[in-house]
């Protein structure tokens, strides 16, 4: 439920059917599966980001990085890596709804 | 006096000098080592002989990335956090000496060879921080200035090299930099030259003559020939991955431990599955070897003959052992999901590692390749032996 009321709020500003279409891709994600994302993110994009997603090799994850910029294309971004930097693709070990729910998450400062 | 007085007496006279010595007290610090608990912010510290976890303190900050370096008389370790925390551990009373928050992000650090001056590279602000190992006292500030608008470099590669110097990689503008502290007075900074597109991590040699900068960018590494008079950065194996459709790499491999190895370098090959064999003296590619996935740490045995690999997210399970006069791999086992760091006994018989998800440290015989002990630790990652002390570039 956590991850609803930020991800509604990123939502007023957007487009409500593209909204409606996120929104079911996010909630495909299981909570079991959640608890492995949350442990991806600190332990696995930490490597790069630092495990508190304060940055390091690779920019802070944190809210403010994201201000103003889609969920969406924080997913992509997740999905098909930033060419010409270490920022690797994770399509093929993260799914659309992973990444969607990642991007949701690290947006609106949630991830336990 | 009687009887019972006399053997009273004689029991005094007995014991009171074995306990003046106070002989649970007394120990080497030699055999000593310190184990990262990243999440937790503390650090184990442990007996290497016996496979002992003495203490684990805690207090030391965000730790992921975290590495340690000794004092000379191998009573402290300088823990380097993320969070530019610079931590003094007493391996003896099992505290905290001194504990500095040096920059707001930070990746390693090292010692003078003199033991004096104690070395932080940092993310940012971008450049070298250096300290008197005593007082943890700033002795020099070394900003990463580059370009013609003032922007800082974030730092990689910081090592010590003879002769009180330090030299780091800057990692944004892709250069070579050399800290010389051996006279009075403010350290010399020379610049080594440019390395090619994004150098990562740097290694030096044991010897303390080769500083090698891998490259996220580009092909080849920069190689610095520290013992000719007028050091600069060269080019080496600039044909290397070239034309072949690289993978995407999922942790950056690190250069510390790769180093020489019966004549040869063994470096990783930067999204590829495989090792490569380089002549020390010619840097041309003699061999390589395939391997289960992308390398990580890949740590040669103190002899030389064996270098032990571990592997990027989602591989992370599985070591596997070279043997390097054959290049072959003579050995592959799972130790656990995330085996994410090795460290040899000082002369190799036994390598411990850290198995993170599940909780504890294993470690292993190196030629039979038996589980020696399991030694739990939450979320172990990064694994120092205070013998480090006494090796350059460690
Ligand atoms: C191998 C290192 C590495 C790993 C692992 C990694 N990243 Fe990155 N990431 C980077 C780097 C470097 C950048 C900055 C690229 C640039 O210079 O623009 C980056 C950029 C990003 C950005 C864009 C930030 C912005 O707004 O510009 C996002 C989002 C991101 N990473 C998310 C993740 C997530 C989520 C994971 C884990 C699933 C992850 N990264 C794992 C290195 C990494």
């Amino acid at each position: 439920m956590k991850l609803h009321l930020p991800f509604w709020l990123s939502c007023a500003l957007a487009l409500a059917v593209s909204c409606a279409a996120l929104a079911a891709r996010a909630e495909g994600v299981a909570d079991a599966r959640q608890n492995e994302l949350n442990y991806l993110v600190r332990q696995d994009c930490g490597s790069c980001h630092g495990m508190t997603l304060k940055g390091g090799l690779g920019k802070p994850l944190i809210p403010a990085t994201f201000d103003g910029v889609e969920p969406e294309a924080i997913a992509e971004v997740i999905l098909d890596g930033i060419s010409g930097t270490p920022m690797p693709p994770w399509r093929g070990l993260l799914s659309e709804a992973d990444a969607l729910w990642i991007a949701e998450n690290l947006k609106a400062g949630t991830i336990k | 006096m009687t009887l019972l007085r006399f053997v009273a007496i004689l029991i005094v006279w007995f014991v009171t000098p074995i306990g003046a010595v106070n002989a649970a007290e007394l120990r080497g610090t030699g055999d000593l080592g310190v184990i990262i608990e990243r999440a937790d912010g503390s650090v184990c510290i442990i007996a290497t002989t016996r496979h002992e976890k003495l203490s684990c303190v805690g207090g030391f900050g965000d730790l992921s990335h975290a590495s340690a370096v000794f004092s000379r008389d191998e009573r402290y370790a300088y823990i380097f956090g993320r969070d530019g925390g610079l931590t003094k551990l007493d391996l003896l009373e099992r505290k905290i000496a001194k504990r500095i928050l040096q920059a707001g992000n930070s990746i390693g650090g090292a010692i003078s060879d003199d033991g004096t001056l104690v070395a932080v590279s940092n993310y940012k602000p971008g450049g070298i921080k250096v300290f008197d190992s005593e007082s943890l006292d700033l002795v020099a500030d070394i900003p990463a200035i580059y370009g013609s608008d003032g922007a800082r470099s974030k730092t990689v590669g910081l090592v010590d090299a003879p002769g009180r110097r330090f030299v780091f990689t800057l990692y944004d503008a892709g250069e070579i930099w050399m800290a010389d502290f051996s006279k009075s007075g403010n350290p010399v900074i020379s610049k080594l030259g440019k390395t090619g597109s994004q150098p990562y991590d740097a290694l030096i040699t044991g010897d303390g003559r080769h500083y090698i900068a891998g490259l996220f960018g580009e092909d080849g590494l920069a190689h610095v020939d520290l013992w000719n008079a007028k050091p600069h950065t060269e080019r080496i194996l600039e044909n290397y991955g070239k034309g072949e459709q690289k993978l995407p790499v999922y942790k950056m491999p690190h250069l510390e431990g790769w180093a020489l190895a019966g004549g040869q370098f063994i470096l990783p090959g930067v999204g590829h599955h495989e090792l490569l064999a380089v002549d020390a003296k010619t840097f041309k590619q003699t061999g390589s070897v395939k391997v289960h996935g992308q390398p990580v740490f890949a740590v040669s045995r103190p002899d030389g003959r064996q270098v032990w690999v571990n592997f990027a997210h989602p591989l992370n399970d599985t070591i596997q052992v070279v043997d390097i006069p054959t290049l072959k791999i003579i050995h592959e086992f799972k130790p656990g999901p995330a085996a994410l760091h090795m460290e040899f006994a000082p002369r190799g018989h036994e390598v411990w590692l850290s198995v993170r998800d599940s909780n504890e440290v294993q470690i292993y015989d190196t030629r039979t390749f038996e589980k020696r002990a399991t030694i739990s630790i939450r979320k172990p990652s990064g694994i120092f032996f205070s013998a480090r002390a006494h090796r350059l570039g460690l």
